[in-house]
């Protein structure tokens, strides 16, 4: 591989453009998908996942809603007979949450993660960083391999008995002791192997990107040169590197009380189940940051090249991602306000929580300035990202709400608590992830989806989340219960509007794939920069879709590229 | 030693806030009880309980097994005209509150925190709007190449922190306030959580127990009462004084929670949870566990019925329980001894409801 870099070819670093036809050549089927090293290909393996785990984590979510359409157990029993049970009153009522578990549990380990991080971040940061592969291309494929394994062992665990039917009904949260005293039969164990799986792949996943952004950025990009995408998968990949670990830590703890005797988080033992929930939260709450972070980056890039000027405050951004990172692993008690903590811990968390506010201001602020004086035109990404700004906005002040531990004692597990996360993940993670997919889709198939469709996919879907969750912010300080299966019949109203909300949005998701279908078999070829001048990061310079191998000749970034433009030439003297 | 200075710091500076949200609230209609007042009055009303357990005993116990002798098995529950607090349907507002601290956490979110999201929002909203009419290709095709502006950025890294300085003030005091610690002579409950029901005791009442399932939905109906959150057994506590509410769990975590008293405990196995309750006012109020716990966690309804003390004392005294002073010595030793048998809960949990617990409220009854 060459080093030394070529000023001649500086102004496109398109290196290969030309000779790609005769030593671009691919590996056959089984050994392309199957024992892929290709970060672009691994990429594109890890946003399939993320796509099937989508459509069954989504599917699951029909159910939810169609059975709290309205008062009383409808389809439960139609649900347990499906998957080989015996319907009886207790069995629906366990079904429900195995569903509510499953999809907890799917869209955050097997759709957002893998979209976010195995998807778009190895798809890009190698990309944008100018790098030809990720530091360790076969560790890489291991961590896809065992996040699909991991995905089996969730499935398969609905299948086997956990305690009053089939599945882990446990939450996705998994809490002892109603995970182990309260959870007999293999499945929750199956769940748990899960999550190891699924963290182990993270952990590899991680290290894999810390080594490539320190390592292997082309000549020139410093780390303050680097896009703002790639600063958030190195904030996310060091919040995985220190988070999962303790999950890992807590679940094999359950796994020793659920099988080996030992009595960790069983208070008949000396053990204490609210160590649980420490354990849990320490890492469940920077796992909320690690799902919305790339979706900041990416919607910084985005913003970026549709306003046609660099992001503002770059600096700020970056170190906004940081601190954000930082306080997120101090704020986890947020989360257990109700367990009886003590005045002064709540106290503490209470304003812990709230400096988050702070630097999430600060990247609100400065996307809306770096569209402030920019030329804006309003591609599909660049919707999808206005839409992920303002709704992100909405979920994050309620966050503040919920961040007052006084005012938390009426709201937590209540449905406010199921719209203030829904808001910022099935719109703020899910918008981004859109944007992302329609700013890159033809970057990455090298063919255009319809960009009419794209806008009819995110109105359809804007008015279809928002008809779900925002209600769900009056049932919840009207008192109704999370993981409720039933309800009493005051909550008939709000809750009938939410599963109307559902039919509205899973009509767009058929308009996404109807999108995708025309754009593999009718969409027109895309060019190399085809969102234009304000598309200025490495992917840009090269073909659509990218060479097999790319940067053989490493790009190198001069002095006269900031951290906003990448591939300018070099100013005439 | 330094999170006592900080304590007494986030205590002098909240004094100083709280007296101005007092006033603010009053400024605003008095939709929050001024703390300080609250707190006067509350003292006094155990002064005067105090004295009153000072009074020749042997008169008040007289006059009280009078009244059980008569009353005993009398006590009638309330009808569906008494419910207070309830959800209803299409409702987008919290629940009327009826405790003091419910007050001020609704005060709190009404004056404070929502106006402040619905400004925040709205601003962004406008100005994206804005940057949008303003800033669209067609309107300005040329961008500017202005990308950072320091004043700017420390503006709006600093406003954000003043309000929520402003925000985390109160809110402490709030916490503070929920966390005030039950006097001597409060009237203790111990809720216990079993899948999928409660049981409550007053171990300074005669140690008695009583079971609350959840009716059956039809005859809750049929009734008058909400489905699925009425019970068959009342939890009855006296109005108007402090009552030390104890949770605690037998199998897996439950939480014990009325929305309309802004009460929200975790009730866990191995441990005792305690939080002060005082409701103002005689009514229904009615809750639901809120944590997971099972396949039936949504069918373990929580009923209070609150009411006057003598109407209290007579339901007591129906229950086989005692009231008065002479189970003095048997409530301090209560909570010492109450760990230990949540301890032997958590040994079964898992396996079926023990009978004890429904024995002891046979027994009871």
């Amino acid at each position: 591989m060459a080093t030394t870099a070529n000023p001649e070819h500086v102004p496109a670093h398109s290196d290969h453009d030309a000779h790609d036809a005769h030593h671009d050549h691919k590996p056959g089927f089984f050994t392309r998908w199957f024992l892929s090293t290709n970060h672009k290909d691994i990429g594109t393996l890890y946003l399939i996942f993320a796509i099937f785990a989508g459509i069954i984590g989504g599917a699951i979510s029909g159910i939810m809603r169609a059975e709290l359409a309205e008062p009383g157990i409808q389809y439960l029993g139609w649900w347990v007979n499906f998957m080989g049970g015996e319907a009886n009153f207790d069995q629906n009522l366990h079904m429900w949450n195995v569903l509510i578990t499953a999809h907890g549990l799917i869209m955050v380990f097997f759709m957002v993660m893998p979209a976010m991080i195995g998807g778009f971040g190895n798809w890009f940061v190698p990309l944008m960083i100018g790098a030809p592969d990720m530091a360790f291309p076969r560790m890489n494929n291991i961590s896809y391999w065992l996040t699909t394994v991991a995905f089996c062992s969730l499935l398969f665990s609905m299948f086997v008995p956990g305690g009053t039917g089939n599945g882990a009904g446990t939450g996705w949260t998994v809490y002892a002791p109603l995970s182990t005293l309260g959870s007999r039969g293999p499945a929750v164990d199956f769940a748990i192997f899960s999550l190891h799986l699924a963290g182990a792949a993270s952990i590899l996943g991680a290290i894999n990107f810390i080594t490539t952004i320190f390592n292997m950025r082309a000549p020139g990009m410093t780390l303050h040169k680097m896009p703002l995408f790639v600063w958030s998968v190195l904030v996310t990949a060091f919040l995985l590197l220190l988070a999962l670990p303790v999950l890992a830590a807590a679940i094999t703890m359950l796994l020793t009380d659920r099988n080996f005797g030992t009595t960790f988080f069983d208070p008949a033992g000396g053990g204490d189940p609210i160590l649980y929930q420490h354990l849990f939260w320490f890492f469940g709450h920077p796992e909320v940051y690690i799902m919305i972070l790339p979706g900041f980056g990416m919607v910084s890039q985005i913003v970026a090249t549709f306003s046609r000027k660099p992001v503002f405050g770059y600096l700020g951004m970056a170190y906004a991602m940081v601190a954000i990172g930082v306080i997120g692993f101090v704020v986890w008690a947020h989360h257990m306000y109700t367990v009886g903590l003590d005045v002064n811990t709540k106290m503490y968390f209470t304003a812990a929580t709230m400096i988050i506010a702070v630097p999430t201001g600060v990247k609100i602020f400065s996307w809306v300035a770096t569209m402030w004086g920019g030329s804006l035109e309003f591609k599909s990404p660049m919707v999808w990202a206005l839409g992920f700004i303002f709704l992100f906005t909405v979920g994050g002040v309620t966050g503040i709400v919920l961040s007052n531990g006084g005012v938390d004692d009426n709201l937590h597990d209540t449905y406010y608590v199921v719209a203030h996360f829904h808001y910022v993940l099935s719109m703020g993670a899910v918008f981004s992830l859109f944007a992302g997919f329609y700013y890159w889709f033809p970057k990455m198939s090298g063919r255009w989806h319809s960009e009419f469709l794209a806008h009819l996919h995110f109105w359809v879907f804007f008015i279809g989340v928002n008809v779900i969750f925002f209600p769900m912010h009056f049932l919840g300080v009207q008192g109704m219960p999370r993981r409720y299966p039933d309800f009493a019949e005051a909550y008939a109203g709000w809750n009938e509007v939410a599963s109307w909300g559902y039919v509205i949005m899973a009509a767009s998701m058929v308009i996404f794939f109807v999108n995708l279908a025309y754009a593999f078999l009718a969409g027109r070829k895309a060019e190399d920069n085809y969102w234009g001048e304000g598309a200025t990061t490495l992917e840009w310079s090269l073909s659509s879709p990218p060479p097999f191998h790319q940067f053989e000749t490493l790009p190198v970034i001069e002095d006269h590229h900031d951290h906003h433009h990448h591939i300018k030439p070099a100013p005439a003297h | 030693m330094e999170s006592d200075i900080t304590a007494m710091i986030l205590r002098n500076l909240s004094r100083f806030v709280f007296a101005g949200a007092a006033a603010a609230s009053l400024a605003l209609g008095g939709a929050a009880a001024a703390q300080d007042t609250a707190t006067e009055t509350e003292q006094a009303a155990q002064v005067e309980q105090a004295a009153g357990d000072d009074a020749p005993a042997a008169a008040t116990e007289a006059l009280a097994d009078a009244e059980v002798g008569e009353e005993a098995g009398s006590y009638e529950y309330m009808g569906p005209d008494m419910i207070k607090g309830q959800p209803e349907n299409w409702g987008w507002t919290f629940q009327p509150q009826y405790t003091e601290t419910g007050e001020s956490a609704l005060f709190l979110h009404n004056a404070i925190l929502m106006p402040v999201i619905v400004i925040i929002s709205l601003f962004v909203l406008v100005l994206l709007l804005l940057v949008i009419a303003k800033y669209r290709r067609g309107a300005n095709p040329v961008p500017s190449k202005t990308s950072h502006n320091t004043v700017l950025e420390v503006f709006w890294t600093v406003i954000p922190a003043l309000i929520l300085l402003g925000i985390a003030i109160p809110s402490i005091n709030l916490i503070r306030a929920q966390y005030k610690p039950a006097p001597a002579d409060a009237i203790t409950v111990k809720a216990t959580g079993w899948q999928w029901y409660w049981t409550y005791s007053f171990p300074d009442n005669g140690d008695f127990e009583i079971t609350s399932n959840m009716m059956d939905e039809a005859e809750a109906k049929e009734k008058g009462f909400p489905g699925q959150l009425e019970v068959d057994n009342r939890l009855v506590l006296p109005v108007g004084v402090p009552i030390r509410l104890q949770t605690t769990a037998a199998d897996v975590i439950h939480s014990f929670a009325v929305p309309s008293l802004w009460f929200k405990l975790d009730a866990v196995p191995g441990r005792i949870n305690e939080k002060v309750l005082t409701i103002k006012e005689p009514g229904i109020y009615y809750g639901q566990c809120s944590e997971l716990c099972g396949a039936r966690h949504g069918y373990m309804p929580i009923a209070i019925e609150a009411v006057p003390m003598a109407r209290w004392e007579q339901w007591v005294a129906a229950q086989g329980g005692t009231v008065g002073g002479d189970t003095a010595e048997d409530s301090e030793a209560a909570p010492l001894a109450a760990p230990a048998s949540s301890t032997e809960g958590a040994e079964t949990a898992g396996e079926a409801p023990t009978d004890s617990a429904g024995a002891a409220a046979e027994a009871a009854n």
